[in-house]
């Protein structure tokens, strides 16, 4: 894949960025996949999963970085330990220009909430948990979101079945508990 | 259960100071069965609700018809599209896109088949290319007349509806035209398009501007001027721009709230860049501010067809590279290595080179995103769909805080909440 029009109008800036990130970071960037060396549209920035929340904040508000958007927020399976990444997408309203943060983590392992950083945040980290299993740390409502809540298993992993039923004789309830001041 | 009514302190004296009386002497008229006042009710609004657009539901909990706190819950069409994405070829995925946002479904075939090319390294053909646009900005019109007609028919606006409809049966039989589907359209593919446009297929398309456009100023000066349609939708549903960028919202929702950033201006894929068009943006975030960019919006896309149908001239539509060319049928019938190839294609489907990508494009509600991950083969690792309205869905329960119920049935139909790629 070529790196195409996004690498000639931000190449230089992403450079820069990648820089000041690795020298804020250190160690707890793990690693750092720019396009052109690695396939991929945007560079790929893997940050420990003790300073995601503290990474993505930064990238948020330093000047020269703001990253104000949360694009969208996801995981993979990668089927190797640590199991999975949990992808952050990234898009300045400011600037035009867009990243990619990502954060592996092991199977038993969870991760700390970006909803300090970006309440929306919130809905798209149940979807991960729903269909992954990743728990997310401090989400103040971790529960299913696409699947019934009685379900069993989480449908995007690898491992996961293609058939199969679950069938629930009554419909789900209310949470009333929710509504509490 | 609560107090009844005349238990509640101060009622005495606030009616004494209208009827102007001293405390003791007012009379309360009312029914003894009355017990609301000071009960909170919790009322299940959806999923089957003819207000909700789609299966959407939500549990707020009502003082008088005053939301006080509510929670949203979606799921109810949820068909594993990423999972299927992650098990069909890339060629068989084409047809689950439309089923994302069903209301603007030439969108998400032409996204998609960006975000694989984009993958592949593959150019389409100018005149694709032109078609895909027109393509997008017919499905773009179709998307916002259907939202401002449902949300006016939400408010009570019915005939408002139905001007747009006609326009939009219009516009599906011109997309008929294309692919022979009106809804489901499943036109492009990877490096191309299921047909090229047939003989005159542009005229018609730039009659039905000039007709829609004489509509367009038809229903805006049937509504935009109604003074009911003020009442009803200026200063409801307020979501601010700070609010709009904490909750990503893209698209006209954001524009309504004065985010001036359109993808189709601020990162130019296909022929944008030539052609020329104004982004609306309005500063209040309402929902009238909401209708009236999309009501523009609708304008400015007439533009961009009418533009794109001078500029589009014949040519091939399918990129000539060998792995994602279909074979035509011609061949296929009679050669044995053309049978073997179109066997080929379709049984195991072309390998895509193993890298990711996230590709993204302006749809008609906001940012639609492809997020693909392919370790090479045939099918992807991951098939990640950000569809926009599950971020702008997000933001009803915050927007509706403190809203009257009518007012949040405004507010839904404004933001043009589509299950389909809610549920995906």
């Amino acid at each position: 894949m070529n790196g195409g029009w996004f690498l000639e109008k931000w190449g230089s800036a992403w450079n820069e960025q990648v820089e000041k990130f690795k020298a804020r970071f250190g160690a707890d960037c793990e690693e750092v996949r720019m396009p052109g060396a690695y396939p991929t549209d945007v560079p790929i920035l893997y940050v420990k999963k003790a300073r995601i929340v503290e990474a993505l904040q930064f990238l948020k508000s330093e000047p020269g970085f703001e990253y104000d958007f949360l694009a969208d927020l996801t995981a993979t399976d990668e089927e190797v330990e640590p199991r999975f990444e949990i992808v952050y997408n990234l898009r300045s309203i400011t600037r035009h220009w867009r990243i990619r943060v990502k954060c592996r983590c092991a199977e038993s392992e969870s991760v700390p909430t970006a909803i300090p950083v970006w309440p929306a945040a919130n809905w798209a980290e149940r979807e991960v948990w729903d269909m992954y299993g990743v728990k997310f740390e401090g989400h103040p409502d971790l529960r299913r979101i696409l699947m019934d809540e009685r379900w069993e298993g989480h449908p995007l992993r690898k491992d996961y079945p293609l058939k199969g039923y679950q069938l629930f004789p009554t419909p789900m309830s209310a949470h009333p508990e929710l509504l509490q001041d | 259960m609560s107090e009844p009514r005349s238990n509640r302190a101060g009622l005495f004296e606030e009616v004494a100071v209208i009827q102007g009386k001293p405390s003791d002497q007012v009379s309360i008229h009312r029914d003894p069965d009355d017990l609301w006042d000071d009960a909170r009710v919790i009322v299940n609004i959806g999923p089957t609700h003819p207000a909700m657009h789609g299966a959407l539901r939500m549990v707020a909990k009502l003082n008088g018809e005053t939301i006080e706190k509510s929670y949203c819950e979606f799921g109810y069409t949820h068909r594993a599209k990423e999972k299927l994405g992650e098990n069909r070829t890339y060629h068989n995925f084409i047809v689950y896109t439309d089923r994302l946002n069903y209301c603007s479904a030439l969108i998400n075939n032409v996204t998609y088949a960006m975000a694989v090319e984009k993958l592949m390294g593959i150019e389409v053909p100018t005149r694709c290319t032109w078609i895909r646009m027109v393509c997008c900005e017919l499905a773009r019109v179709i998307d916002h007349l259907i939202c401002v007609g449902i949300n006016a028919v939400d408010l009570g606006a019915f005939s408002f509806f139905l001007y747009g409809f006609h326009q939009r049966e219009e516009a599906y039989t011109l997309i008929e035209k294309l692919c022979g589907a009106r809804l489901t359209t499943s036109y492009t593919r990877i490096g191309g398009l299921m047909h090229d446009a047939p003989e005159g297929w542009e005229k018609e398309v730039k009659d039905w501007v000039k007709r829609t456009r004489k509509v367009i100023d038809e229903m805006d000066s049937l509504l935009t001027g109604n003074r009911i349609w003020h009442q009803r939708t200026k200063g409801v549903g307020v979501f601010n721009r700070e609010q709009c960028l904490q909750y990503s919202w893209s698209g006209p929702n954001a524009r309504a709230a004065g985010i001036d950033r359109d993808l189709r201006r601020d990162q130019p894929v296909m022929f944008y860049k030539d052609v020329e068009f104004d982004v609306p943006v309005a500063q209040n975030g309402d929902v009238f501010d909401r209708y009236s960019v999309r009501l523009e919006e609708i304008r400015q896309s007439l533009n961009i067809i009418a533009q794109c149908c001078d500029k589009v001239k014949p040519g091939p539509v399918w990129a000539e590279d060998k792995r994602i060319r279909i074979p035509d049928k011609e061949v296929v019938h009679n050669t044995m290595e053309g049978l073997i190839h179109h066997f080929k294609f379709f049984m195991t489907g072309f390998d895509v080179p193993a890298g990711e990508a996230y590709t993204t494009f302006e749809a008609a509600n906001g940012e639609l995103g492809f997020y693909i991950v392919s370790k090479g083969g045939p099918r992807a690792h991951r098939m990640r769909i950000r569809g926009p309205s599950v971020w702008h869905f997000q933001g009803l329960t915050p927007m509706c805080q403190g809203s009257k119920v009518a007012d949040m049935v405004a507010a839904l139909g404004s933001i043009n909440i589509i299950a389909g790629e809610l549920d995906r």
